[in-house]
């Protein structure tokens, strides 16, 4: 068995300090923003003026369907969309 | 006190589509994969937070792709330092030169994993126990905050950290493998 002292326990302890509560909430959205997106790809193959609103301007688009602004989401919209 | 999920079983409900067990993951492994990013890699906190949500981002993506459950720290540290390998060569503000020697993250990557484990015994205390401990050394709150958070007298945190600590170690004493080989 190891031996772990007092000091050496109170070391680690201090070896691992937390993120910003943000990023973690933000990484435990992910799944909820996924599905967002498969979202707007399903609406943009299946509505031909969402699709080409989202060519013509893609952030306007998005924000206009109630997504908030989002380099990310719009990036990944582009890629799966190929835009 | 509580009962932790394995690593193993933690995956197998995330697989599910469980966006509580994906939260509860996220909870788990965030201190590690910013550790790495921060410690190992001494990253700013800028590209400390790009490559912690790419690596999120991309664990979720890869997940059904992972071919042992049980191996998802080694598979997020691995991730997580590819990341911050391509985030230090892609920076204008580093050069070659300036990247961390293998062996130096390798070692932080092992203290880690110890701190980790340990992190993880926790679970076995008393919530009392838990929360002080955290609080004074993984958050660095002081005596009277920490006071005012758990209603306690100031004076007798102390006392509380030192006495938590033996309770740590006895349940450390428990195990019969050292922290650095224990988890999932």
């Amino acid at each position: 068995m190891h031996n772990y002292d007092e000091e050496t326990l109170a070391n680690l302890l201090r070896t691992l300090p937390t993120p910003p509560e943000a990023w973690v909430k933000a990484a435990q959205e992910i799944p909820l923003a996924r599905r967002g997106l498969d979202d707007i790809v399903e609406r943009a193959r299946a509505d031909q003026a969402f699709r080409e609103a989202l060519i013509a301007d893609l952030e306007r688009a998005l924000e206009g369907a109630g997504f908030e602004s989002d380099p990310a989401l719009a990036e990944a919209v582009r890629a799966r969309l190929s835009l | 006190m509580q009962v932790a999920e394995t690593d193993a079983q933690l995956v197998a409900r995330c697989r599910e589509g469980d966006d509580d067990a994906w939260r509860e993951l996220v909870e788990r492994f965030s201190r590690y994969v910013y550790a790495i990013a921060v410690q190992a890699f001494r990253l700013p906190q800028s590209d400390a937070e790009d490559v912690f949500q790419e690596v999120f981002a991309r664990a979720y993506v890869n997940l059904p792709k992972l071919r042992d459950d049980s191996a998802i720290r080694p598979w997020l540290a691995q991730l997580t330092r590819r990341l911050c390998l391509d985030t230090l060569r892609a920076s204008a503000r580093e050069q070659v030169g300036d990247l961390p020697e293998p062996s130096e993250v390798d070692e932080t990557i092992t203290n880690l994993d110890e701190a980790l484990a340990l992190h993880e015994a926790l679970a076995g205390l008393p919530d009392n126990c838990r929360e002080i401990l955290d609080r004074f050394f993984a958050r660095d709150e002081s005596y009277r905050s920490i006071a005012e958070a758990l209603d306690i007298p100031a004076g007798t945190i102390a006392s509380r950290i030192s006495r938590c600590l033996v309770k740590l170690r006895s349940e450390l004493e428990g195990r019969n493998t050292p922290l650095a080989e224990s988890g999932g």
